[in-house]
């Protein structure tokens, strides 16, 4: 028995672990660390209808146990991530969740309509939640009817499962989360980064470029957690976790809040190897816990306490 | 590649400025001046700092870094004492052309501030080839100056300092205009005003310079640290992966 094997709309995972859109590129420069065939899923870089470069530097600033990042969203563009990225991606037993982006609906659907055909697309991410777009982009991922709207939208073209990406920035997450559900999603991703900004004390100047970037990293771990606490006993489809993970004990954290899978991010900078490290770690510590399976640790701090399978 | 890597020794050799030799295995990758490591100081702060290789040392497996004490990574690194380790990721990045000076040619290099350190590989590198080398080293001030013996050692070497306490009185292009320094090869790196000022002063000659930019993931992952090329509205390089080390022109400065 693989018991780290997890089952999820289009996705048959070998392991739950998956880098986070954003932090690991198409996943050229991993390889050359480890073999990419090790992990769960990768969900590559957001990718929109045109090619994007982004903002301007500096695009990063530290910040205490976290970062801030305000890269705009720079992509080669929708066809020649089919005609490039994905086909390298092939050669690795490894299925890809495509991060979908976009400034309207039009774009959305029509990036989502070409990706989804690629044959090792196996899910979309919609990204409905990137804080550094000047244009649309939040509103997607803050106002509960567009981004219901927009997934009905999406899931209309997707020849695969769509799991929508939910933004911590936001009064209600639950709200969204629902309607969300509602209009058709079949899995959730939850958090993207949290807005924040940091200014230079010695020149009085914002340090990022455009001023405002998303916060990343273990700061925003309670966070992740509690919100996918509340999501996961609000809806029946799955969610993959993601939002500060460092190491195996944290990914439990994640299962026990209700995550079914999980994605690191920022971590990838700290250490290329954590995902295979973390991999690497997952039984012994199944061992210590007393559990058979992964998937037996999913909500298990929920009120109840006992073992609950979200929509399996 | 990734090791911890052993202090052997860690010291102050100007105002601010540390000497730090750490040994280790990785050396052995480490070929190419203009490469640098991201090192991980501790257990915060959280992202790897990116710093220059100064000095190879093969036989002795041990490399040199100089570095400024600016913020909470280098103050950190500044205390790790003999025998202690650092996590290094690297040699990353893509160095200087050693080679693009050819035996009995001649390199100018010209360093600013802490963008002195990598040109010390370098110098060695080129002198063994046979390359004549005259240095340029720019600096604040006296108490900041440091290696210009090291490099005094290779051939002429000048210093300019902005208040005039050591060496010319003012910038690095007032030391090469004044003394009509001429090259096949110029090789630089130091801040962007100093960049683009000797991008400017030597448009039709061979130049290679060392770009700094913010990094997250330093391996050309995460493109926190891309920069424009001239003529297009989405091409782009990082200077962690297709750089730090450019030739003038093929990056907007
Ligand atoms: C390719 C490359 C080579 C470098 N080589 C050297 C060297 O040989 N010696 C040396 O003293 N310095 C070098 N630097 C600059 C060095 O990386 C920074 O001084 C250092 O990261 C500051 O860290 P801190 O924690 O002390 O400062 P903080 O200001 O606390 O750092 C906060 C954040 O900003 C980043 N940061 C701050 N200043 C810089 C900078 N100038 N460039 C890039 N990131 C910065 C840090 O990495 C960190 O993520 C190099 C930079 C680059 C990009
Ligand atoms: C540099 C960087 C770039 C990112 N780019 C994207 C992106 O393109 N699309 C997306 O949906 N999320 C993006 N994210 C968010 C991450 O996928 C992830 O949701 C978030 O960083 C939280 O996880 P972490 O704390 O493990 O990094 C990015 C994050 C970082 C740090
Ligand atoms: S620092 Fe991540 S791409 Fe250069």
């Amino acid at each position: 028995m693989n018991r780290l094997a997890v089952e999820l709309p289009g996705l048959s995972l070998k392991n739950p672990i998956m880098p986070a859109s954003g932090c690991f590129g198409f996943g050229r420069e991993y390889a050359a660390y480890y073999d990419l065939s090790v992990l769960g899923a990768i969900m590559i870089k957001a990718t929109t209808l045109e090619a994007r470069f982004g903002n301007p530097t500096p695009r990063v600033a530290e910040t205490p146990s976290g970062m801030l990042n305000a890269i705009g969203l720079q992509n080669p563009g929708v066809d020649r991530v089919i005609a490039e990225e994905l086909p390298w991606l092939a050669q690795y037993d490894v299925p890809i969740i495509a991060n979908v982006a976009g400034s309207t609906m039009e774009e959305y659907v029509e990036v989502a309509k070409r990706i989804s055909k690629a044959p090792n697309v196996h899910a979309l991410e919609l990204n409905i939640s990137c804080p550094n777009v000047k244009k649309g982009g939040i509103a997607f991922g803050t106002v509960p009817e567009v981004a219901a709207e927009l997934t009905r939208a999406v899931k209309e073209v997707s020849d695969v499962p769509v799991y929508v990406k939910l933004s911590p920035n936001v009064t209600n997450i639950v709200h969204m989360a629902k309607a969300i559900e509602q209009a058709g999603a079949d899995g959730l991703t939850m958090i993207n980064t949290l807005l924040g900004m940091r200014i230079d004390v010695k020149t009085t100047k914002p340090i990022l470029a455009n001023r405002t970037g998303g916060l990343s990293g273990p700061a925003i771990k309670p966070i992740a957690i509690r919100m996918i606490y509340e999501v996961s006993q609000a809806v029946s489809i799955p969610i993959i976790g993601m939002g500060g993970i460092e190491t195996a004990e944290d990914v439990i954290e994640f299962f026990y809040a209700g995550a079914r899978a999980v994605a690191i991010g920022t971590a990838n900078f700290i250490d290329p190897y954590v995902c295979p490290n973390i991999i690497r770690d997952l039984p012994a510590l199944l061992d210590e816990l007393g559990v058979d399976h992964i998937s037996e640790c999913t909500g298990r701090s929920w009120n109840n306490g006992s073992t609950v399978h979200c929509g399996a | 590649m990734k090791d911890m890597m052993t202090v052997v020794s860690n010291r102050p050799i100007a105002h601010r400025i540390y000497e730090l030799v750490l040994s280790g295995s990785l050396v052995q990758h480490m070929h190419i001046p203009g490469q640098f490591v991201h090192v991980k100081v501790g257990a915060t702060p959280l992202l790897r700092r990116p710093l220059s290789l100064c000095d190879i040392n093969q036989k002795a497996n041990e490399c040199t870094i100089i570095y400024r004490v600016e913020g909470a990574g280098t103050t950190l690194l500044s205390q790790k004492a003999r025998g202690e380790t650092v996590d290094v990721l690297g040699p990353l990045g893509n160095g200087f052309s050693v080679t693009a000076a050819k035996r009995g040619e001649r390199a100018l290099l010209v360093g600013g501030g802490i963008g002195v350190p990598p040109l010390f590989e370098l110098a060695k590198q080129l002198s063994q080839n046979g390359v004549f080398v005259t240095t340029v080293l720019g600096f604040q001030t006296k108490h900041v100056a440091f290696y210009d013996e090291k490099f005094a050692s290779f051939g002429e070497m000048y210093v300019a300092t902005v208040d005039g306490s050591y060496g010319m009185k003012g910038f690095v292009t007032d030391v090469i205009r004044a003394n009509d320094l001429s090259f096949d090869v110029l090789y630089a790196c130091g801040p962007k005003p100093m960049l683009r000022a000797l991008a400017n002063d030597f448009p039709h000659q061979q130049v290679y310079l060392s770009l700094e930019e913010r990094m997250g993931c330093g391996i050309g992952a995460c493109f926190a640290c891309v920069c424009r090329v001239p003529h297009s509205e989405t091409a782009y390089k990082k200077v962690c992966s297709d750089g730090p080390v450019f030739r003038a022109g093929e990056v907007l400065l």
